[in-house]
């Protein structure tokens, strides 16, 4: 049976090959984002490759206010039965400058965290109401601990994973799926300057896509992918304050 | 996002640092292409061109790879248009399954569809089908000017034959819009015959090439003496269904996948010595008897494909790829003339691939005539390598024949002249599209194709 998607920041480098494996699976998706000439170019793209069902809305991360407006535009675009909802926005500060400019670190919040809500919590309420469907978040290992180096990057993917959390307990008990992506550094346009993707530790957005569909066909509660950074930041998390600290991180 | 890195072309000859940056959106590319503190730059795709045609030292080298869309497909005249970055292998990989094919493939699918259209690639079909050219209906370019035109035979078709085997020297290829062709499965029926020399073969080739779609000679050359020229011809046809192995019939368009495996680092130089490569070749003859089977499409365009990095086995040095095109009347003399400067140069060659082209490419830069085209690997050992080139170019000029661009690393800007008579159309076009030389590779540069920049 075909599944209605929305997927939010549909062309983000983690969510276009997300889609790829969902058209390919024959779900019908509602590619969500800012710039309409991009996602439709997206949408031809999907239907060319997968014969898929693909339509665009438009949104902004930053508009909180439209999102509830959007969302139910969204959910009577696909035919009032969202099976399932993918949130890829994200947006990635200097820290520095994050640190000087707080209108950079209000983005950085209302992008990662304020935004989640505002569109996830009229989502959680039309699945909910039909007592079904899942929700996928990207989240990030960054959100485990706070480091001096990213740190309001961090906090705001912090709030998003304890937000998952509740939403997750809130809606197990209306059949309603919540997972929690929790990517390790990627090589996407995102982190391109950001991260070294030399490094053997920076996985590429199709490894990381492939392990986000499976994740969602099984209906796991929390991913972490590549595999390895679960284990990582459990040691990291199990560093007490008084060390953590005084490390350089 | 620029990037400094250093690149080179696929034989890793002679890598250069250059500024690269890879955009992700149109208006991106946009941005690349007006960028001002680049003097010039040029289009990179998969970087399968072998020597120094996808780099641009000075200024920035644009890959197009991100930018990746197919942008539409019917799927009852099988006309597909596409982003100049969707590589082959995509289009394979979506299409075949649904019934269709490329209209000719070189013998990687790692090629994006813009430098496939920019060098007028040809494949093992050359003989009946032309080159790829001949299936593009269209392409899309964003030109020096920040325009973006399309050209075709109707419509701007001096920039259409100036962008066809051009070398990205008009403008960037954004999109092109090509013809696929339908297949009933995804296999070839493929006759392999031996012959025992040149003669045999070029006779051989005569007298099979009208009955089979696709037609390729793998030849030794390091034999020697009478057996000069010994190879094993590979004659394939479409396989219908009804030819498949019965437990392939019931998927005809999708043969199991092969593993693939990967060369994980450079060789050193004592792997591909000449000792090593006469016993591989002998024994690839010697292997290969009068057969026939039925063989799935990768294993037939694509042999080295399920080898990831197999550039690598030639070493930190690399190599370059000579190809030669010689028309029939010169085609025995002046096979044998190259065959034996490449023998007496001892310098180790991998299998060397024969074939009989067809009808001439439509562009002005395109690189087939009728005759005969003999393409080699020769690794790079400095100072020898650069005699034995100079000797076999010297070879081509006497026989009217010619270099093709997707490979050429070494040749001079008069040997270059010499062989397409069209370069001086070519360099009109350029000024009228390009008249600042905004579109500048290395190769350009080092054949004088674009002067003074």
């Amino acid at each position: 049976m075909s599944e209605n998607v929305l997927v939010l920041g549909a062309t983000s480098g983690i969510g276009q090959p997300v889609c790829h494996k969902l058209a390919a699976r024959g779900c019908a998706l509602v590619l969500a984002g800012r710039r309409e000439n991009e996602l439709q170019r997206m949408a031809d793209d999907l239907k060319v490759r997968y014969q898929a069902a693909a339509s665009v809305a438009t949104f902004d991360a930053m508009a909180l206010d439209t999102h509830k407006a959007f969302i139910d535009s969204a959910i009577a675009q696909a035919d009032h039965q969202l099976d399932g909802v993918l949130l890829c926005q994200g947006y990635l500060p200097d820290q520095q400058e994050a640190q000087a400019d707080f209108a950079e670190a209000k983005r950085t919040i209302d992008v990662n965290y304020t935004s989640a809500v505002s569109l996830l919590e009229p989502v959680a309420a039309h699945m909910a109401e039909r007592r079904a469907g899942w929700i996928a978040v990207i989240g990030s290992v960054a959100g485990d601990r706070g480091r001096m180096s990213n740190y309001l990057y961090g906090s705001a993917k912090a709030g998003l994973s304890a937000y998952l959390q509740g939403l997750r307990n809130r809606l197990a008990h209306a059949g309603v799926h919540v997972l929690t992506i929790k990517p390790g550094p990627v090589d996407t346009p995102m982190t391109e300057g950001v991260v070294d993707t030399n490094k053997p530790t920076v996985a590429t957005a199709e490894q990381v896509a492939a392990d986000i569909d499976k994740a969602i066909r099984k209906r796991k509660n929390v991913l972490y992918t590549p595999w390895f950074w679960r284990p990582i930041m459990a040691v990291i998390r199990t560093i007490p304050e008084f060390v953590f600290k005084k490390m350089k991180m | 996002m620029i990037r400094q890195q250093t690149i080179a072309g696929w034989g890793n000859y002679k890598p250069q640092p250059c500024r690269v940056t890879r955009p992700h959106t149109l208006e991106a590319l946009g941005r690349a292409v007006a960028c001002a503190d680049a003097r010039t730059v040029i289009a990179r795709g998969l970087g399968r061109s072998y020597g120094d045609a996808a780099i641009n030292p000075p200024g920035h080298t644009v890959e197009t790879t991100a930018l990746n869309r197919m942008r539409a497909f019917d799927e009852s005249t099988g006309v597909l248009c596409a982003d100049a970055g969707v590589s082959l292998g995509e289009v394979v990989a979506h299409l075949l399954p649904r019934g269709w094919f490329l209209p000719t493939t070189p013998g990687t699918r790692f090629v994006t569809l813009g430098g496939a259209v920019a060098a007028d690639v040809h494949g093992k079909n050359h003989h009946r089908d032309g080159s790829f050219g001949k299936a593009v209906k269209r392409v899309e370019l964003l030109l020096a000017d920040g325009r973006v035109v399309n050209a075709s035979r109707t419509e701007n078709a001096e920039l259409f034959r100036a962008t066809l085997g051009g070398m990205g020297l008009a403008g960037m290829i954004t999109a092109v819009e090509l013809q696929l062709r339908r297949t009933e499965t995804a296999y070839c029926d493929v006759t392999y015959r031996r012959a025992s020399g040149l003669a045999r073969a070029l006779e051989l080739m005569e007298q099979t090439n009208a009955d089979y779609r696709h037609s390729v000679a793998w030849i030794d050359c390091l034999a020697r003496g009478a057996a000069l020229g010994r190879c094993v011809l590979m004659l394939g046809n479409d396989a219908a269904v009804d030819d498949l192995p019965e437990h392939h019939r019931h998927r005809p368009l999708q043969p199991p996948r092969r593993r693939s495996k990967n060369v994980p680092f450079d060789f050193p130089p004592c792997v591909l010595g000449p000792t090593t490569v006469r016993a591989f070749n002998k024994l690839y003859y010697a292997r290969h008897g009068d057969a026939r089977k039925v063989v799935d499409f990768d294993t037939f365009f694509y042999p080295l494909d399920s080898i990831g990095h197999w550039n690598r086995i030639y070493g930190k040095r690399g190599f370059i790829q000579y190809q030669a095109l010689l028309p029939p009347d010169q085609a025995h003399d002046g096979l044998v003339e190259l065959l034996e400067a490449i023998g007496e140069a001892q310098l180790g060659s991998f299998l060397a691939v024969l074939k009989k082209s067809g009808e001439s490419g439509e562009g002005l830069m395109s690189y087939m005539f009728p005759g005969y085209t003999l393409a080699l690997d020769l690794p790079n050992t400095g100072a020898p390598l650069e005699r034995l080139v100079d000797k076999l170019d010297h070879i081509l000029l006497n026989r009217n024949g010619r270099l093709y661009l997707a490979k050429d690393a070494t040749t001079r800007p008069d040997t270059l002249a010499a062989m397409y008579p069209n370069l001086d159309r070519l360099r009109q076009v350029k000024a009228t599209y390009d008249p600042n030389h905004r579109f500048v590779s290395a190769q350009a540069r080092r054949l004088g194709i674009v002067e003074d920049a």
